[in-house]
């Protein structure tokens, strides 16, 4: 057994404990011990991710219990590769905010930010379905600290809403697990699957209700459409780099439909018939549209970045729905480079807000911001990918996503949905740059002739300091991984197929799960059930 | 007892339900409590009702009550309650520095009167 697989949910918790208890004084010891156990992090997960690039399965029992009784953690392809993203994205993120000072501005950041570390590794790594909902609840609750960090009137109401939003969320969550218990009787995936196969197609309407209950908590999460109010107002109100930070939470969303809808339901079940082409790609083409829309729409631009994530996901959920392996490797490959371009934006927001004063993000003439030309020039580039322009991976993202969408019967429309909605973003993020970064200079030279008071002007010069350099070098860390994701499109999506392939044939992900060896508690006194087979 | 707890839950449900989709904070929670309670009891209905069975295996005894729902439940009702702690503090928090207990994000543009409680923008800078 090997014993790194625990590593990643284990190095955080730990070391959020110890942050708490024994660096809740010391600023920078926080900091320095919350980079190492990044960086630590980093380093477990692309070792566990090379350990499963040839395609091996890697069970853990957790108390060494055998499967379908204890909990296990499974580490194949898709899981490796989404914890490694995830540590992939945590190292920027961390050092813009300890570069833009944002982990300072209010108590227990860099804890909050490692248990959140700990509930998405433990999600993406879990085979139980029940331990699966406990690491969403873990990276819930240090989500609803970190959101309201630093506080003010506005975050605190986006936040109730955030937190309300996603209690009904895990009730339904509970819902959803109540109901599959009633009908398998099991809660471990891979015993889930041969139950739900060999359910009879005449009694099986309790597992319908909960394929559906299930969709829906994850669709609440990954925010497609009728779900999604939750994130434009709390992905824009929240500190910069937890908005980047989340920009992983939408992906843990669709990896749970991933993850169970070709485990569990695989798509040629026949009681689960019509939920991704019926449902999801209407769903998912709405998303898109509402997203793109609500980016030229927006008055502010952290909303406009916060709506272009709506859209992203709905991209992202196109590829998703025709559910065929190449619809899920085109999602994979779009899910790397939205988390990137959507953790790029929201940084680069905050660069810009912080050099606006007053004027924050709102989408108004203000002065030009210092060190215009460099921060203009990374939002032009994130634009760019977030948009789905050559040369950037975006581009590269919605071609797999239009080319997966042939195999679907709504083709027609989703080509017309994804080229439309590509054109209504250029204008909405053009828009957005050239009020913020072009006009500003208009502003200033009829300001200047306006007012002509020298005071003014030594007022706008002080109040727009040059960027301090960790907060740009972190930004500049993640557009030059949009870059290589786009220099390296070949071997990741060969990767990604190689992924897909893997999900869609699950009988070794089943049989190494129910083979492993663990402890079972033989008992042979009186004609009991055996404990957690009570069906 | 079937009757009485199917009918039970679908109660708290349906009233929980309509608190949560009032606009104000407090009967939200409320409304959430609600529905963690139902829930909970649904999570009990899951591994089927039983009365005057032992969950633990013992010998002689032919019928069982499932030990997992329960184990199950108790660990919903920890999460449920440390959840709606944070709702409450949190939203204790939002009603004293917005002077208001109501849920929608007001926009800033159309209401002058939040928008000299919050700055635009620049929140907490």
């Amino acid at each position: 057994m090997n014993h790194w697989i625990v590593a990643p949910v284990l190095l955080p918790a730990m070391l959020a404990a110890i942050i708490v208890l024994a660096a809740r004084f010391h600023n920078g010891l926080a900091r320095v011990m919350s980079v190492a156990g990044t960086v630590a992090l980093l380093a477990i997960t692309l070792g566990l991710f090379l350990g499963a690039s040839d395609g091996s399965i890697g069970v853990y029992l957790l108390g060494d219990w055998a499967a379908p009784f204890g909990i296990v953690l499974v580490t194949d392809r898709l899981s490796t590769l989404m914890t490694l993203l995830t540590a992939i994205l945590a190292v920027p993120v961390l050092l813009y905010a300890i570069g833009s000072n944002w982990d300072r501005r209010g108590r227990h950041f860099h804890a909050l930010f490692q248990f959140q570390l700990m509930g998405i590794m433990g999600a993406f790594l879990t085979g139980d379905i029940f331990n699966l909902f406990v690491f969403f609840e873990i990276l819930l609750i240090a989500s609803y600290g970190l959101m309201i960090h630093a506080g003010g009137g506005a975050r605190l109401r986006a936040g109730t809403q955030y937190v309300l939003y996603n209690l009904l969320g895990s009730t339904l969550f509970l819902f959803a697990l109540g109901t599959l218990y009633a009908e398998t009787g099991t809660l471990n995936m891979a015993d889930l699957a041969g139950r739900v196969a060999a359910i009879d197609a005449g009694a099986s309407s309790g597992i319908r209700v909960a394929a559906v209950l299930l969709l829906l908590v994850f669709a609440v999460k990954a925010a497609i459409l009728p779900l999604h109010f939750w994130l434009p107002a709390s992905y824009s109100e929240a500190p910069a780099p937890v908005a980047a930070l989340f920009a992983i939470m939408t992906k843990v969303g669709a990896y749970g439909i991933i993850r169970i809808y070709t485990l569990v339901f695989p798509p040629d079940l026949a009681s689960t018939q019509g939920l991704f082409d019926t449902w999801l790609l209407p769903a998912a083409l709405l998303s898109v549209a509402v997203g793109m829309i609500g980016v030229l729409g927006s008055e502010r631009l952290d909303r406009l970045v916060a709506f272009s994530v709506v859209g992203s996901m709905g991209m992202l959920m196109i590829a998703l729905s025709v559910f065929t392996a190449q619809g899920i490797s085109a999602a994979l490959y779009y899910a790397i480079h939205s988390t990137l371009a959507t953790a790029a934006l929201f940084l680069l927001v905050d660069l810009v807000r912080d050099r606006r004063g007053d004027v924050g993000t709102d989408l108004e003439d203000a002065t030009p911001i210092a060190g215009s030309p460099l921060v203009a020039g990374m939002f032009f580039a994130a634009a760019i990918a977030m948009c789905g322009l050559p040369p950037l991976s975006g581009f590269v993202g919605k071609l797999l996503v239009l080319e997966a969408a042939r195999a679907s019967d709504l083709v027609v429309l989703a080509w017309a949905v994804v080229l439309s909605t590509s054109l209504v973003a250029i204008v909405g993020f053009s828009r957005a740059g050239s009020q913020v970064f072009w006009k500003a200079h208009e502003v200033a030279a009829r300001r200047a002739d306006d007012l002509e008071t020298e005071a003014d002007e030594a007022n706008v010069e002080d109040s727009t300091p040059n960027p301090a350099p960790l907060p740009v070098v972190s930004v500049g860390f993640l557009l030059a991984l949009i870059v290589a994701a786009t220099v390296f499109a070949g071997p990741l999506t060969e990767m990604m197929d190689a992924t897909s392939a893997q999900l869609f044939a699950p009988e070794a992900y089943i049989s190494t799960v129910l083979e492993a060896n663990g402890k079972v508690i033989e008992y042979d006194g009186g004609h009991g059930t055996e404990e957690g087979e009570a069906h | 007892m079937e009757l009485l707890v199917a009918s039970a839950i679908g109660v708290m449900t349906a009233a929980g339900i309509y608190l949560v989709l009032r606009l104000r904070t407090f009967p939200v929670i409320i409304g959430i409590s609600l529905l963690t309670y139902a829930v909970n009891v649904f999570l009990f209905a899951a591994g089927r009702l039983t009365t005057d069975a032992p969950a633990v295996l013992r010998d002689g005894v032919e019928t069982y009550a499932d030990p997992l729902p329960q184990a199950l439940v108790l660990t919903a009702i920890v999460i449920s309650f440390g959840m709606t702690a944070v709702v409450v503090i949190i939203a204790l928090g939002s009603w004293l520095s917005c002077d208001d207990d109501l849920i929608d994000t007001p926009r800033s543009e159309s209401d002058p009167e939040v928008a000299d409680v919050v700055p635009r923008g620049g929140v907490s800078r």
